[in-house]
């Protein structure tokens, strides 16, 4: 390999040919300051627009300063970081970018997390010529189910874009207009609701400033627990559990979900019941359906669709009905967890509580912002009444924990309330890529065998690579199984088994990179990867360390189904847990 | 962004269909797809980006970005005879803003944009090389010099019964 030798600050290093400044000077541990760049290293993508010039440096011989993340070493270079020049003219490019920013840090959802605001701090700014002369821009909120836009925020650096367009294929978001004018919208500066948007939430992940938000529904959950007449049901998502401490200064990947359970009641919830549960149905429905598929194709159907897609992630579920709109009766008809949850909870539950599912509010806490969207969908209300009321983030709920003035490290642990808070290790892995496939396959092996599992871990499923597969033998019948995450690559394993190309009888896909632990809703995780491995190693961890392994043994699903559902795929079941799928492509075409 | 809804017809769709082929539908071309697209159709209204979008698959928010960044491209149709008021140098120093601001205000439309009926798009330009004659104004190939703010009611009564 070829490589360069240069000094940055009288520091001699040695790196690869091609490597940037930025790169360089990390090495020799410099940290220049970076706003607009932004690199996922698991996933191969860096968004290096250049365009904030927050990170210039001065190179000996060059006439102007360069910037240090697209500017790539030369033999001999001689790099200086923090030069009078230096400095000076990242505060006026600091001071620039402020110019025509909004002042209202007091009452910004971002105030504390923001990398503007701690970039106006690392570099000492203390006032702000010049912005009488900026003009302000005045663009309006834009409110979606899921995402607040507030471009006024927006300062350009188009993470966002590279999240929407790059890793995730989704195209609802470009650079538009110019000057002060220039910000990051839809097409034709319509509202998200109108665009290809599937809400999977990673470009509010990846926003440097306010320009992109959740929307709250902590309020509306706080006013809930307040009123005498509702009973408040609240469900978590595996994910969770595995990153809700990081928000409390806790290492990444350090499990929680005693403490959450407790914070939960204190915050006054009647009942703490957990996703899991559900997640567990899902398997029982999702499974019973492969396995129909598969038993189906067997006996020479003609007609049966394989592979069978998951459809637990409800950013997999828009985006599919965006874009492969031929395709809508290939993914399994089960509702996601979130939803199997409420259609269980206000009818099982609201009649073994004997009260009406209007008394019942559900709330759910997940790593996602695309579950805001899903549980105001149509087709789970009953006249009118949401299966699931609410649904927050993992960042809302930490937020709700301090709000309560609940001391979370100090809690101590305590279980889920039962019976919707009974769950097996299957339930926990739906959290990571790959989980909810080996989830499956845990119960359907089983079930179409009737024998027993060799081996309950498929680390064969596991993993961070975007595009997986594996074939697992079912007592002498080859499984062919994929795995996407991340839309971008959900896209290229679909358009393969669009063409023909690829050969899968199951396939599971999550929107986020990652799987859920690295959902839209999630604590930021400023593009570390590391952090996502650790909460990915945590929901392993508890996995391994659950009682029961395997969905169809959890003792309150076999429950659910003697007392309530008969069996997966019944008539009862159909009705509640699972759904169908619509057309959301725009006809572009006009007559 | 507001624009006026149109319906293409389906000898126009072929025609961005022909356009974006002829570049080999690749998206690198986009620029060029969109010089030819406005050459054709006078402006590029959402309608005609949606088709471009899909023929070079790509998003129609990329699309819609490239066209809203170059100024050279419009989404606005022309008026019927259009108005370019000219705030170069020498016309600038000679009054040409107030010119503009008459022009504003009798057709009440800003800059870039076209009247209601269609009748008229105000816009400016830099120097069409008639110093001699400042301030200038064009409508359409014709060319008015030494405009007053006063004379622009004339002006634009010339062509109101056209």
């Amino acid at each position: 390999m070829e490589t360069v030798k240069l000094t940055i600050d009288n520091k001699q290093v040695e790196v690869p040919k091609g490597t940037t400044i930025y790169k360089a000077a990390r090495k020799l541990g410099i940290d220049i300051p970076v706003l607009c760049y932004m690199e996922l290293h698991d996933l191969g993508v860096e968004n290096k627009p250049a365009g904030c010039r927050i990170c210039v440096v001065e190179v000996e011989g060059r006439r102007n300063l360069a910037p240090s993340c697209a500017t790539e070493c030369a033999e001999g270079m001689v790099v200086k970081t923090h030069t009078t020049r230096v400095i000076n003219a990242r505060r006026t490019v600091m001071e620039l970018i402020l110019s025509d920013h909004p002042k209202d840090c007091l009452t910004c959802p971002k105030s504390g997390r923001c990398d503007l605001q701690d970039m106006a701090i690392k570099l000492g700014i203390r006032e702000i010529p010049g912005q009488e002369y900026a003009e302000m821009s005045t663009y309006k909120k834009d409110f979606s189910p899921s995402i607040i836009r507030d471009v006024d925020k927006c300062i350009m650096c188009r993470r966002c874009e590279t999240m929407c367009n790059e890793v995730q294929t989704v195209g609802a978001l470009s650079a538009v207009n110019r000057g002060f004018m220039a910000v990051v919208a839809p097409a034709f500066e319509q509202d998200l609701e109108k665009s290809p948007c599937t809400y999977c939430g990673q470009c509010v992940a990846v926003c440097p400033t306010g320009a992109l938000t959740e929307v709250d529904h902590t309020t509306k959950v706080i006013r809930a627990i307040a009123d005498p007449t509702k009973t408040v049901l609240v469900q978590t998502a595996p994910a969770v559990r595995a990153a809700l401490g990081e928000e409390f200064c806790m290492k990444p990947g350090t499990l929680v979900t005693g403490k959450m359970v407790a914070a939960l009641r204190q915050i006054g919830f009647d009942y703490v019941f957990d996703t899991d549960f559900a997640a567990d149905l899902t398997i029982m429905e999702e499974g019973t359906e492969l396995l129909d598929r598969l038993t189906r194709f067997l006996n020479g159907d003609k007609n049966v669709k394989l592979p069978i897609l998951t459809s637990c992630c409800p950013g997999w579920v828009n985006f599919f009905e965006h874009n492969f709109t031929d395709m809508l009766d290939v993914p399994s008809s089960a509702k996601s967890p979130q939803q199997m949850f409420g259609a269980i909870a206000k009818s099982y539950f609201a009649e073994k509580l004997g009260k009406k599912r209007e008394e019942l509010v559900v709330v759910s806490v997940m790593p996602c912002l695309a579950k805001k969207y899903e549980c105001q969908r149509d087709e789970f209300k009953v006249d009118g009444n949401p299966d699931v009321d609410f649904s927050i983030s993992t960042r809302e709920l930490a937020h709700l924990i301090k709000e309560f003035n609940i001391n979370f490290e100090e809690l101590p642990d305590e279980d889920f309330d039962r019976p919707l808070g009974e769950s097996t290790g299957a339930g926990v892995i739906f959290g990571a890529t790959g989980g909810v496939i080996e989830a499956a396959v845990r119960s359907a092996y089983e079930i179409h065998t009737g024998k027993p599992l060799p081996r309950i871990d498929f680390t064969e499923l596991r993993g961070m690579e975007g595009i997986r597969s594996a074939t697992i033998d079912f007592n002498g019948l080859p499984i062919n199984i994929g795995i996407a995450h991340g839309l971008g690559n959900a896209r290229k394993l679909l358009e393969d088994v669009r063409s023909g190309k690829a050969n899968y009888h199951a396939i599971e896909v999550m929107a986020c990179p990652g799987g859920c632990i690295g959902g839209g809703g999630q604590p930021l995780h400023h593009g570390n990867s590391a952090i996502i491995k650790a909460r990915m190693e945590a929901i392993y961890r508890e996995d391994a360390g659950k009682p029961i392994r395997k969905s169809h043994e959890n003792p309150y699903i076999v429950k659910l189904y003697e007392e309530f559902l008969g069996k997966p795929m019944s008539e009862k079941a159909h009705h509640l847990l699972h759904t169908h799928y619509f057309s959301k492509k725009k006809d572009i075409y006009i007559k | 962004m507001s624009h006026i809804k149109l319906e293409l017809k389906p000898e126009q769709v072929a025609k961005i269909k022909e356009i974006c082929k002829s570049f080999n539908n690749d998206p690198g071309e986009l620029i060029n797809v969109l010089h030819k697209t406005q050459e054709t159709f006078g402006y590029l209204p959402a309608e005609v980006q949606e088709v471009v979008a899909a023929e070079l698959n790509i998003s129609v928010a990329k699309v819609y970005g490239v066209v809203t960044f170059y100024s050279f491209f419009t989404m606005i149709p022309k008026g019927k005879h259009p108005i370019s008021i000219c705030t170069g140098t020498a016309c600038y120093v000679r009054g040409a803003e107030k010119v503009l601001d008459e022009f504003k205000r009798i057709l009440n439309v800003k800059v870039g944009e076209t009247t209601p009926d269609g009748k008229f798009s105000l816009n400016c330009l830099r120097c069409v090389g008639a110093c001699g004659l400042a301030p200038v104004v064009l409508i359409g190939e014709k060319v008015y010099g030494r405009v007053s703010p006063d004379g622009v009611k004339d002006i634009i009564k010339e062509y109101e019964e056209q």
